[in-house]
């Protein structure tokens, strides 16, 4: 592997070409880019709209509607994702619990930021200047006239009514948080006045795109007001909101969120990943949320120093608390808390694979799953395809522990001597054995029923003896760059690449392997692409499927 | 009923100001007929779906004769519970038999392709897909309107996100899987209960209105700025927001006038996992809530996921799920089943015969609420090992107001399984003379328990 470049020569080496030509270098590469469509909040970009907006004191309610994944990306199925009844009454009475936080006696004077002529009266004045405020950052634009008015005609009917300035102002706010405009992201189309024929993402659709991709929250004031003088299509004026934006401390929940989403930590949270107690006595929720803390804190960490990507798979940084160390056996002195830590070689463990998270992740409630992990590599950090397994299988040669064959190779090399089988999880199988040695927690083994557990295995091309022999083979693997610029890329636009975007997938991934393979750089790569800002326009209605 | 001039206590509860901005609303609200029942009327008729996964055992499930006096098979051993009302809950439940889920050359999405083709009468051409709305959604948007909740969707899976009540791919009923929240949302401050001495109707219950209707002013700026896609999707929210007035309607009409309407008992602490007792503890829970509700007009519509389609049940201590063991526990020669995974069909059984055991329990009008129920139990498959849908198991409980005939065994011969749909349709008072699409077009209603 040649050394990377330097970085920062690289760097200004594209800034420079980008002041000087006003162009970037992909913009080269022809494109036809894919529809816009509304996307629907995630109960996290909703969680952390409501903060940044409204107070980081408020106390938003959790499990509001469950949110839609997609080709194995919420940020896909959020441009699909619609508002049931049961959904609608829940945003609801979460709204009507946020406005009363919001506004409560001790919090609302730095929110309204004017004060009323009688509190117990409506001031339409006040309530004006908060609505129109509030409104903008709720609605990621600057509100209407009518839109103002009818509100502040409901604060004041309801003020008055309640002889209560406050509680008609809680009213007028409820309206903003369920409003489809708060709810709903806004993606619009205009011509691209340069080539009328070309549709780009409107200035103020721009600011959405990039905070909720780089932040994961509601656009700040500085970014709106780029927005509203039209500076985000403007190439000068994009470059200088993206790199302030790169440069913002709220990168790095950006970067959590993408990798939490490409990676389906939500199940963590929604305590999907569930382990037999008795069999597995250490494993508890907190430990679990734990497990994922430290994966995140390990990529955040590794890539806000502008580390190759490709390292993460091998890398044995990480972060340690004591409740995981009882799984990982190591001696943790910080009594809580977290501390960095550095996986020593005696641990059998380096790179993300040999983490609790993922191995607990993909294994069932009572055993681990070498086929589950390897489906993991090859689909999510691959991009490759794995095709179902055909309906009518007989599993149960594979399973059987009770029998002959004692460990997991025993059982799936039945798979891969039986044709049904054996295409499939030869692609999955030789991974996950890898992993073996974690067990369904993560937690190490050396043996399965009393027989030695044998990882060696080859990922296509490159032999492995071990788990951290397959994440060196995985960090070398051709296919892992480019499919980060994929899956990134799906993120950013909120659906699966067109054709006419895989032209420029290609370049992207070029740029990001001559980089060294810097997220931040891909990052900036994809936000100033044509790909990033323009549109084929808005999305058709769906056929129905059962009718096609 | 209590009968009270509600006009003068809004005015007075509200001052004036209020009342301007509820007017369409208070329309609805001092009309004597309004939602809340007059009395003498008939009893409400309501629809359930109760779901299990990977299905049965066909030749230990099926019963070996048709029409009523069949003997019960091993593996429906749970109907044979004498009730506290007198006979056996075998008699208010019909078993359907041989009705098959038919591919026309679709791909058999492992325990997809059965359980869309039984609830939404269309195959999937994707994998986790819906190809059309779901049965109980097709009746919440006729019946939906006239009660609180549109319909209730619960889950004793602990999955919150999942659940088999959809308007479309996008738009699923997200279900409640903590018996806690569900009593909340139904009994919670928002009850209107009818033993709590007279109705005073709530002030905010107004002023949420007033909200509602400037967000509906919202519509027409956003409706102008997306496309055709997204049309669909604001059409949906806005449904939903109708859908919310309507309940505050409901609350505003005060409580319902039924003689079996009480508040629930608060449950317990939740206990919620996939360990097959804590998911038959949640059911029982969820059917006693359930229950209150329904005798309480709040909702006509319900479903209830026991266990998902890939089912996640498993024993304590025990290293495979109920799923796992259906397909990689060997056929025992000698029984000529999976005894273990066999376990987790009577388990889901018996977590059935709770559930409609507890509607019989409670009485209504001059039988049981669930008299007044049509309660479909279903799975996604017949044989689970082999992702069988010729056969899927179907049950039908209650008498839907005396339209059914119960406790009869249906052989299907190999119709499709939506005439269990159609015929639910029919009886639910919806005009549909055929449903499902190609060869699962059904236009025969299951006239064997109809009456």
């Amino acid at each position: 592997m040649p050394s990377p470049p330097s970085r920062s020569a690289l760097l200004y080496a594209s800034l420079l070409a980008s002041v000087i030509t006003g162009c970037n270098t992909t913009e080269t590469v022809a494109v036809e880019a894919g529809p816009v469509a509304l996307r629907r909040l995630t109960a996290e970009q909703y969680e952390r709209s409501i903060h940044d907006v409204l107070g980081r004191h408020i106390t938003v309610p959790g499990r509001i509607d469950p949110d839609d994944r997609r080709d194995g990306l919420l940020a896909v199925g959020a441009s699909f994702a619609g508002v049931t009844p049961s959904g609608f009454e829940k945003y609801e009475a979460a709204a009507i619990a946020i406005a009363e936080q919001a506004l409560d006696a001790e919090h609302r004077d730095e929110l309204v930021q004017c004060q009323p002529a009688s509190p117990t009266a409506s001031d339409d004045s006040c309530a004006g200047s908060f609505l129109e405020r509030t409104g903008r950052r709720l609605f990621r634009r600057a509100l209407t006239q009518d839109e103002i008015v009818g509100r502040v005609i409901a604060a004041r009917d309801a003020g008055n009514a309640l002889n209560d300035f406050y509680g008609g102002l809680e009213l007028a706010l409820t309206s903003l948080l369920i409003s489809p405009e708060f709810l709903f992201r806004v993606e619009e189309a205009e011509p691209d006045p340069t080539d009328p024929s070309r549709s780009r993402l409107t200035s103020i659709s721009m600011a959405s795109r990039l905070s909720f991709l780089l932040w994961n929250t509601t656009p700040d004031d500085d970014l709106l007001a780029a927005a509203e003088n039209g500076e985000l299509v403007d190439d000068a004026g994009l470059a200088a909101s993206v790199e302030r934006m790169l440069a913002s401390p709220k990168l790095e929940d950006g970067l959590r969120a993408v990798f939490s989403d490409l990676y389906d930590f939500k199940q963590f949270d929604d305590g999907l990943v569930r382990k037999d107690a008795t069999l597995f006595p250490a494993y508890t929720q907190p430990l679990i949320e734990e497990a994922k803390e430290q994966t995140l804190r390990t990529i955040v960490a590794h890539l806000a120093d502008d580390r190759d990507y490709r390292q993460l798979f091998t890398t044995t940084d990480s972060f340690m608390t004591r409740r995981l160390g009882v799984v990982y056996q190591v001696p943790v002195p910080t009594a809580s808390g977290w501390e960095p830590y550095v996986f020593p070689d005696d641990t059998g463990r380096a790179g993300l694979l040999g983490h609790i998270s993922f191995n607990a992740l993909h294994s069932h409630a009572g055993r681990s799953s070498a086929t589950l992990r390897g489906k993991f590599v090859r689909e999510v950090l691959l991009c490759q395809d794995v095709p179902t397994p055909p309906a009518n299988i007989d599993f149960s040669i594979v399973e059987n522990t009770a029998g002959e064959l004692r460990t997991a190779r025993d059982r799936l090399e039945a798979h891969v001597t039986n044709e049904a089988c054996s295409g499939c999880h030869t692609l999955m199988d030789p991974i996950g054995l890898a992993l073996e040695k974690y067990d369904a927690i993560g937690m190490y083994r050396e043996e399965e029923n009393g027989v030695q557990i044998d990882t060696s295995g080859e990922l296509d091309g490159i032999s492995y003896t071990d788990a951290v022999g397959l994440g060196r083979a995985l960090s070398e693997h051709p296919d892992l760059g480019p499919c980060l610029v994929r899956s990134l890329y799906r993120y950013a636009v909120g659906r699966g690449a067109e054709l006419g975007e895989e032209e420029l997938l290609a370049a992207l991934g070029q740029r990001f392997a001559s980089s060294g393979y810097v997220v931040s750089d891909l990052l900036r790569e994809i936000l100033l692409s044509e790909g990033f800002r323009t549109t084929s326009g808005p999305r058709d209605a769906a056929e129905t499927e059962g009718e096609s | 009923m209590k009968r009270f001039d509600r006009r003068t206590l809004l005015r007075g509860t509200l001052a004036g100001g209020v009342v301007t901005m509820g007017v369409p609303l208070l329309d609805c609200f001092l009309d004597d007929n309004g939602t809340a029942l007059a009395q003498g009327a008939p009893l409400p008729l309501r629809f359930g779906a109760w779901m299990w996964g990977c299905g049965m055992n066909p030749e230990r499930w099926t019963p070996a004769t048709e029409g009523t006096d069949f003997e019960l098979p091993i593996e429906l051993r749970a109907l044979d519970r004498e009730l506290g009302i007198g006979g056996k809950l075998r008699d208010h439940v019909s078993i359907l038999s041989g009705f098959d889920v038919k591919l026309d050359g679709r791909p058999n999405f492992p325990h997809t392709a059965g359980l869309m083709g039984t609830l939404t009468g269309s195959l999937p051409l994707e994998d986790y897909t819906v190809p059309a709305p779901t049965l109980d959604t097709i009746i919440a948007s006729e019946v939906g309107g006239l009660t609180r909740f549109r319909s209730i969707e619960m889950s004793c899976t602990g999955n919150p996100n999942q659940s088999y009540s959809f308007e479309s791919q996008g738009v699923a009923n997200a279900p409640e899987i903590s018996p806690g929240a569900l009593y909340t949302r139904i009994f919670g401050p928002d009850f209107a209960d009818p033993n709590a001495g007279p109705f005073t109707p709530d002030p905010r219950l107004m002023l949420r209105q007033s909200v509602l209707s400037l967000v509906k002013e919202d519509r027409d700026r956003l409706v102008q700025r997306v496309g055709a896609h997204d049309k669909q999707r604001l059409d949906q929210y806005f449904t939903s927001v109708r859908q919310l007035e309507q309940q505050i309607d409901v609350l505003l009409a005060g409580p319902p006038d039924l003689e079996s309407c009480q508040k629930a008992p608060a449950p317990g602490a939740d206990d919620l996992g996939s360990e097959v007792s804590q998911s038959m503890a949640t059911n029982r829970v969820m059917a006693e809530l359930l229950s209150f509700a329904l005798a309480c007009d709040q909702t006509r519509v319900f479903s209830m996921m026991f266990s998902d389609r890939i089912s996640g049940l498993r024993q304590p201590g025990s290293s495979a799920q109920h799923h796992q063991l259906t397909h990689d526990e060997p056929l025992d020669a000698e029984i000529g089943y999976q005894p273990e995974a066999t376990e987790f069909v009577y388990a889901s059984m018996e977590a059935w015969a709770d559930f409609i055991e507890r509607l019989a329990a409670v009485p209504e009008g001059d039988g049981t609420l669930l008299d007044n129920c049509l309660v479909l139990g279903h799975s996604d498959v017949s044989l689970a090992k082999v992702h069988g849908i010729t056969g899927v198991p179907m049950m039908i409980a209650g008498r839907a107001g005396g339209a059914l005939r119960p406790g009869v065994h249906v052989a299907g011969s190999t119709s499709p399984s939506t005439r269990a749909g159609l015929t639910i349709q029919q009886v639910m008072g919806l005009t549909t003379e055929s449903w499902g699409t190609r060869s699962m077009e059904a236009t025969q209603p299951i006239s064997e328990i109809l009456i």
